[in-house]
């Protein structure tokens, strides 16, 4: 009945004697942004790596376009066109914006008979990514240290969207940013939506959620507790939600349905 | 985001900071080279050079093997009596080989081929233990070098390793090349000239064989998918597992790639001495190590270069021959390398663009 890009189905993933997650179900459509929220230790990023690789599940599917895919590995993640921007951006700053791009998918080239890498042509690629995006970068020659906390999230962004993601997931992706670049981080997730992805939006910022958020899930010790239209709730809502206040049920009748 | 263009200005002042950062250590070179070259008799000549290349060929190995471990942000203490290893297992094995009747050529091959198989196995060890057990790579190759010295001397029982044939000893004081004026030149063997005919004796073969193997590392370290993973894995071990770089393959082929070259510089060391003992790679260490910080390496992994480490390898190679020719005690060399180790990362911080 859903036409879901990505669902996950009963996913259950323990560490030791912690349920971290526990028969979860979400699942987000193409053109849309489902936001995941949760108080500290919900359970909202073991579930993201879960979905990208990072922790296998211990029971449960995830699927894509209508189909299971086994995901043990992240690369097995990228290879269905899962990509993760995790909250620490996963960039290694030693090196510079187009290695960092290619990441593990460096591009190569012959030379007498060797596989050298090309690093022109990655560099190449990364401006023109950058481009499409409207992201300004110093130089391309630039280690990732060097730049701001805004580049180093659009130089990850544009990795992703150079690797032709089909589901984007995007932890706290502006955490740790000042308010013009907090701005223009939400107006690209708005033009990824546009162009057709599946956006899972990570975030404690309520902000960010009811502005580019179409559907949330709220999660509370491993468990899914509710699911709501973005435009059919309210922030004192959700946060009854994440805390578990008993009120929630109340509130949930007085909120006028939509017509 | 608001800085403009994609191509990029930087300011002069930062420029000059940057190119002060990136070329300090090759004057720092020159300037000790130029200093010995007036302070110690004998050393203006290009002979010091194949000299001190050739005494230093265990250094500039284990300085390789140190590097690639050091930008994963590892460490490798294993090496030196890794070294000490190869050079008892080659000695005995090629010695063992040639005296079963095989031609020295073809036991030489053979036993240097068996001795690398050999002296891979204490790197894979340690890289298992780092990257599946998550074992520190201190302990991991603290452990390896207690258990490389038990087995060496093992096997030796407390002597030297001996018996390798004639032409290792041919091979390993010999030259590429060799020239008397009047009589011409010949490759890897000497020309029979009259004794007292002068012969000029053009880079020792281990030196060639070191300068190969430095040239095909240069190559993976900054030209392959390898090297790039390398990097990758030292400067953010989490990116790179989620980048999919399969991390734990990677640190394993590192710590047996050190063990490798160690193995490596033991086979050189028996080669040039005709003989092998444990001990042989253990003063060499904590040079590497020095050289490959010295080159701007940062202890936590991510950067080091193949050019500077060799630069590093040099600055240690000039200073022990330079103090030795100027006739100095060699405990002064231990404290100049300890002072410009520290000078080094002091520089490689306060410059801008580089360790941090």
């Amino acid at each position: 009945m859903d036409d879901y890009l990505l669902e996950t189905r009963d996913v259950v993933k323990r560490f030791g004697g912690l349920t971290a997650v526990d028969r979860v179900s979400v699942g987000v459509r193409a053109g849309e942004a489902l936001a995941i929220l949760g108080d500290n230790g919900a359970g909202k990023s073991t579930l993201i790596k879960v979905i990208s690789g990072v922790h296998p599940p211990d029971a449960g599917e995830v699927w894509l376009e209508g189909r299971p895919v086994a995901i043990r590995t992240p690369r097995d993640a990228l290879a269905a066109g899962i990509e993760t921007i995790y909250q620490d951006l996963a960039l290694a700053e030693n090196l510079d914006v187009g290695a960092n791009i290619f990441l593990g998918r460096e591009r190569l080239k012959r030379r007498l008979g060797l596989k050298v890498l090309d690093d022109a042509a990655m560099r190449a690629e990364a401006a023109k990514v950058l481009e499409r995006l409207d992201i300004q970068i110093p130089s391309l020659r630039a280690t990732i240290r060097t730049l701001s906390g805004g580049q180093r999230q659009a130089v990850a962004i544009s990795r992703s969207i150079y690797w032709k993601a089909k589901v984007l997931i995007m932890d706290e992706p502006t955490a740790a940013l000042g308010v013009a670049e907090q701005r223009k981080v939400l107006d690209l997730v708005r033009t990824l939506k546009d162009q057709g992805l599946g956006i899972i939006l990570i975030s404690h910022q309520m902000f960010d959620v009811f502005a580019v958020a179409d559907r949330l899930a709220v999660m509370r010790r491993g468990v899914k507790v509710g699911e709501r239209l973005v435009k059919e709730t309210s922030p004192d809502e959700v946060v009854g939600l994440i805390v578990g206040s008993e009120t929630v049920g109340a509130e949930r009748a007085a909120v006028k349905p939509m017509s | 985001m608001e800085a403009a263009g994609v191509a990029g200005v930087e300011p002069t002042r930062a420029r000059v900071l940057s190119l002060l950062a990136e070329r300090w250590l090759f004057a720092f070179l020159a300037l000790e080279t130029l200093y010995f070259c007036f302070a110690a008799e004998g050393f203006a000549n290009p002979n010091s050079l194949q000299i001190l290349l050739f005494y230093g060929v265990e250094i500039f190995l284990l300085a390789m093997a140190e590097l690639f471990v050091i930008v994963t942000g590892g460490i490798d203490l294993s090496v030196g009596y890794v070294l000490g290893l190869a050079s008892i297992v080659g000695t005995k094995l090629i010695g063992a080989l040639a005296g079963a009747g095989v031609p020295p050529a073809a036991a030489l091959a053979l036993g240097a081929a068996l001795t690398l198989a050999v002296g891979i196995l204490p790197g894979l060890v340690n890289g298992w233990l780092v990257a599946y057990l998550d074992v520190p790579p201190f302990i991991a190759t603290f452990s390896m070098l207690g258990v490389c010295h038990g087995v060496s001397e093992l096997i030796i029982e407390g002597v030297y390793a001996m018996g390798l044939p004639p032409l290792a000893a041919e091979l390993g004081s010999g030259h590429l090349l060799y020239y008397a004026p009047g009589a011409g030149m010949s490759f890897l063997a000497r020309p029979e000239v009259e004794r007292g005919t002068e012969v000029w004796e053009i880079v020792p073969n281990v030196v060639v064989l070191a300068a190969v193997v430095i040239a095909a590392l240069w190559f993976a370290l900054s030209r392959t998918r390898f090297g790039r993973h390398v990097y990758a894995v030292g400067g953010n071990r989490d990116a790179a597992l989620r980048a999919g770089i399969p991390v734990r393959r990677r640190l394993l082929a590192v710590y047996a790639l050190s063990a490798g070259l160690a193995s490596l510089a033991g086979l050189a060391y028996a080669l040039k001495y005709v003989s092998g003992k444990a001990d042989a790679g253990a003063g060499s260490l904590l040079d590497s190590i020095a050289a490959v910080m010295i080159g701007g390496a940062s202890m936590f992994g991510g950067s080091g270069t193949v050019g500077r480490t060799v630069a590093g390898c040099l600055v240690i190679a000039v200073l022990e021959l330079g103090l030795r020719m100027r006739g100095t005690p060699t405990f002064d060399k231990y404290v100049l390398v300890g002072v410009i180790l520290v000078g080094a990362v002091v520089i490689e911080r306060w410059l801008p663009g580089k360790g941090r």
